[in-house]
């Protein structure tokens, strides 16, 4: 017994002691497993990131139905923070306070949800630059724009004459473009028809919207005019077939109704192949109609801390008739799902859902074929070409329901397949299978740090599934949506970790961290703030009234309001605190909440003003205070309004500390 | 070697000069929260930090104690102090020019006396502000002081307080050095 115990003790410290050489050593050769076999299983030590340290790689979630982006750190799989992009968000005071409000207005006005989808890196020569994050709104079509020096939206451009902007934002490999794409047809222009004249009036549109090289302010570019199939996702070329960019089909049969069979028909539907340079010519050329279109443009502004909405009138939209070479279909098997390009921009993967074997195209025969004008047939003066002369190879039997893929850089591809729940990877060139992974369950999307580019760092995968079911603790009839992290250093894909998401994340993005990080600010200098209604020192406070609207010109510094009493508010006054947080210090925010407010609270980042518009309905005397723990003094942070009648003659006043009003 | 004394005469002015480019001081605060920690810079003629809002950020960790604001305007040594380094650069040009033993070591001894007159001043603002204290302070310590070193680390509640010269004082002892090796230097020629 004594001996038993003894030994499992030295086993244990051996263990012990392996491990800690695994961590203290240079870190992540996994190959040589051979001597260390009983270091193979663990793989605990491939996910710790000890206390105090950093993760290896950002990694981008959208949030699906949330409507936002959390980021997390791999791979510990640590969420570090939920970015509000299209929806709600009272915890930060996002479309809540007068500032952010203007970023959720479109054409049907202020929308307070979106469905996210797809976040993509900018990129510079092809790979992940860490500048910023576009994500489209699939709902009520819009792209958005996350600046990656602050982690907060500063810009979203609505996306007209489309219905489900989902193929979309998919940047091309100098973000020359980010795209968006029609999944449900929809009459063009917008109007009053009969849902059964789908085919003739029912249009799909492809946008192409240009980002400003230095502050990354995006433009409707133009449009492409195309039939109203349905637009699934994209990506665009890299490398040699830069310059072009693939959209997905499926509802090639142009049907309303019951897709579910009546969309899944065809044996093939289409990779539709925008040459985007050639677009390019044409505009020159004043070849485009101008055609009337409202749509939102929405920027927020780091300086005035402010965001401001403007409706945009016209779009540029080019008709593939009237612009030869700008628009090639290429037949791929069978309602392809997401359409992904190799790091050498030679392989074009079409993954076909609902098909037993996939497809992958050539990018030099497809330009072979358009040479050669070899085309099965046109629609719509489109040409479709020829899928034996495109096709490259097949991917034979490697599961099924294939939907998206990434790249590792080793010239390996990986291809989620939702039905069978695995990831199988396999050789670009050679099209053979290599090697296969359960995920649970029901993998959608999958991500490659840098995986869509053509610098992938293929050393972790993540899986992002749409159904846990039995793998954490049960919450009730909804349950989270579960990632798995993958090592993929080796022959071998190995699970190495498996954590919960926020709503439901569709695609995903990683980068290095080193990328990131060096330009992370830690807070906005007061002295460059130009908010109008700002504070710059608490000589600056007062309250100020035009007619029943208040403003309160506030500041915040640990730990005090300035001013905390005010009096002379009526009851059907609109009292605006325009708060200005005075520190200049990293990780010190201010909240300020008023008992009663119709909206949220605020958070105030050091140096930056926020407005919370306050309508007091009641007579009384009404406290706020800040709602951050932001010193050893933040319990005493607090202050008072008093709210009088309509009809008192009380002055307004205003104090900090003073026993008399300081007016 | 006969222009030795006045070279090293020069590069003590030099080391003068770099006071009006550098801090001559640096107070550095470090407690777990501030991994960084908050480093306070004096000059000659302001006060700064590595980073713009330090001396916010002082302030604001002085005043849960009652300790004063440091108020740059307030601190009457900024004003002349330029002047004095100044005059003491004109004067060692005039030494240079000079080149005599004793005009270096006249140089050098007057630089030895205002800067232990300086360091002496410097104490007494750091007793002023470490033990002059609000009496409405929202926190208080019997006996407690939060006088900072004169030079070294010293422990000041959460915080490891250090004070150490910076460019610009080292520059000042350089200085003192170099004056004193011209001296040294020109009596031997």
């Amino acid at each position: 017994m004594k001996q038993h115990h003894f030994f499992s003790t030295l086993k244990l410290l051996v263990v012990f002691a392996l491990g800690t050489g695994l961590l203290s050593g240079c870190s992540q050769s996994t190959g040589n497993s051979g001597s260390t076999a009983a270091l193979a299983d663990d793989v605990a030590s491939q996910v710790y990131v000890p206390p105090g340290e950093y993760d290896e790689f950002y990694a981008f979630m959208s949030g699906g139905f949330s409507g936002q982006v959390s980021v997390y750190g791999l791979p510990s799989g640590r969420m570090l923070k939920v970015i509000p992009v299209f929806s709600l968000d009272p915890e930060k005071g996002y479309g809540f306070n007068e500032e952010t409000k203007p970023m959720l207005e479109t054409s049907h006005g202020f929308i307070p949800w979106d469905d996210a989808h797809h976040p993509e890196l900018s990129q510079t020569n092809g790979e992940t630059d860490g500048r910023w994050l576009f994500i489209n709104g699939n709902n009520t079509p819009r792209i958005a724009r996350i600046d990656l020096t602050t982690f907060e939206t500063t810009e979203i451009i609505e996306i007209p004459n489309s219905g489900g902007n989902h193929s979309s934002p998919f940047t091309t490999e100098n973000t020359e473009y980010v795209v968006a794409g029609t999944r449900f047809g929809v009459p063009y222009p917008q109007q009053d028809v009969s849902i059964d004249s789908y085919a003739e009036k029912f249009k799909g549109t492809l946008s192409f919207i240009s980002v400003d090289p230095e502050e990354g302010e995006m433009d409707l570019a133009f449009q492409v005019l195309l039939p109203a199939f349905d637009y699934d996702l994209a990506h665009s070329g890299k490398g040699k077939s830069h310059g072009w960019t693939f959209f997905t089909t499926y509802n090639t049969e142009e049907k309303s109704t019951l897709l579910e069979v009546n969309a899944s028909q065809n044996d093939k539907d289409f990779i539709a192949a925008i040459n985007w340079k050639k677009a390019e010519e044409y505009i020159a050329q004043g070849k485009f109609q101008e055609v009337p279109a409202q749509y939102a443009h929405n920027v927020y502004d780091e300086k005035t801390h402010s965001a401001t909405s403007e409706m945009k009138e016209t779009v540029r939209v080019l008709l593939p008739e009237e612009c030869p070479g700008l628009v090639y279909f290429l037949p791929t098997p069978k309602s392809p799902h997401g359409v992904d390009v190799d790091p050498t921009g030679e392989y074009i993967v079409g993954n076909g859902k609902l098909s037993a074997d996939m497809a992958v195209h050539s990018f030099s025969k497809v330009l072979e074929a358009i040479e050669n004008e070899s085309f099965e047939t046109t629609i719509d003066g489109i040409p479709v070409l020829k899928y034996d002369e495109i096709l490259a190879g097949i991917v034979e039997k490697p599961g099924l329901g294939p939907l998206h893929t990434e790249f590792d850089g080793k010239g390996n591809a990986y291809t989620t397949y939702f039905i069978s729940s695995e990831i199988v990877k396999w050789k670009v060139e050679t099209q053979e299978v290599l090697d296969r992974v359960p995920t649970y369950y029901s993998v959608g999307h999958l991500m490659i740090p840098g995986g869509d580019s053509r610098k992938p760092d293929g050393k972790y995968m993540v899986a992002l599934n749409k159904i846990t079911k039995d793998r954490y603790l049960p919450t009730g009839p909804e349950l989270t949506h579960s990632a798995q992290l993958y090592d993929i250093s080796g022959d071998k894909m190995k699970m190495l970790l498996d954590f919960p998401t926020i709503g439901e994340p569709h695609y995903a993005q990683g980068i290095s961290a080193s990328k990131v990080m060096p330009n992370s600010k830690k807070f906005y200098p007061i002295e460059e703030n130009e908010h109008p209604y700002r504070a710059l020192g608490e000589k600056d406070t007062r309250v100020e009234r035009d007619g029943n609207v208040v403003h309160v010109y506030m500041t915040t510094i640990r730990s005090h309001f300035a001013p905390d009493n005010i009096e002379g508010i009526k009851v059907g006054d609109k009292v605006y605190f325009h708060v200005t947080n005075l520190e200049q210090d990293w990780d010190v925010p201010h909240g300020l909440a008023i008992m009663g407010a119709n909206n949220a609270e605020l958070l105030i980042m050091p140096g930056q003003t926020e407005t919370l518009l306050w309508e007091p309905d009641r007579v009384g005397v009404f406290p706020f205070y800040c709602t951050d723990f932001c010193s050893a003094l933040h319990q005493e942070m607090q202050g008072y309004v008093r709210v009088s009648p309509q009809s008192s003659d009380i002055e307004l006043s205003w104090r900090l500390g003073e026993d008399e009003p300081v007016q | 070697m006969k222009y030795l004394p006045r070279l090293l005469m020069a590069l003590g002015i030099i080391g003068l000069l770099l006071l009006f480019f550098f801090p001559m001081w640096k107070i550095i605060l470090y407690a777990p929260q501030y991994p960084d920690g908050v480093e306070m810079h004096i000059y000659i003629d302001k006060i700064g930090g590595n980073s713009p809002g330090v001396l916010q950020n002082v302030n604001i960790l002085n005043h849960y104690v009652g300790m004063k604001y440091i108020e740059p305007d307030a601190i009457p040594e900024l004003q002349y102090f330029p002047y004095i380094i100044g005059a003491l650069i004109l004067l060692g040009a005039g030494a240079l020019l000079w080149n005599r033993a004793p005009g270096y070591l006249i140089w050098t001894l007057l630089l030895i006396i205002l800067g232990a007159i300086g360091m002496y001043d410097f104490y007494l603002w750091e007793y002023d502000y470490g033990h002059n204290l609000s009496p409405t302070a929202p926190i208080k310590i019997p006996g407690a002081s939060f006088q900072p070193p004169l030079l070294g680390t010293k422990d000041i509640l959460n915080f490891v307080a250090k004070s150490l010269p910076h460019i610009g004082g080292y520059g000042y002892g350089l200085a003192i050095l170099l004056g004193g090796a011209a001296w040294w230097t020109r009596k031997k020629q």
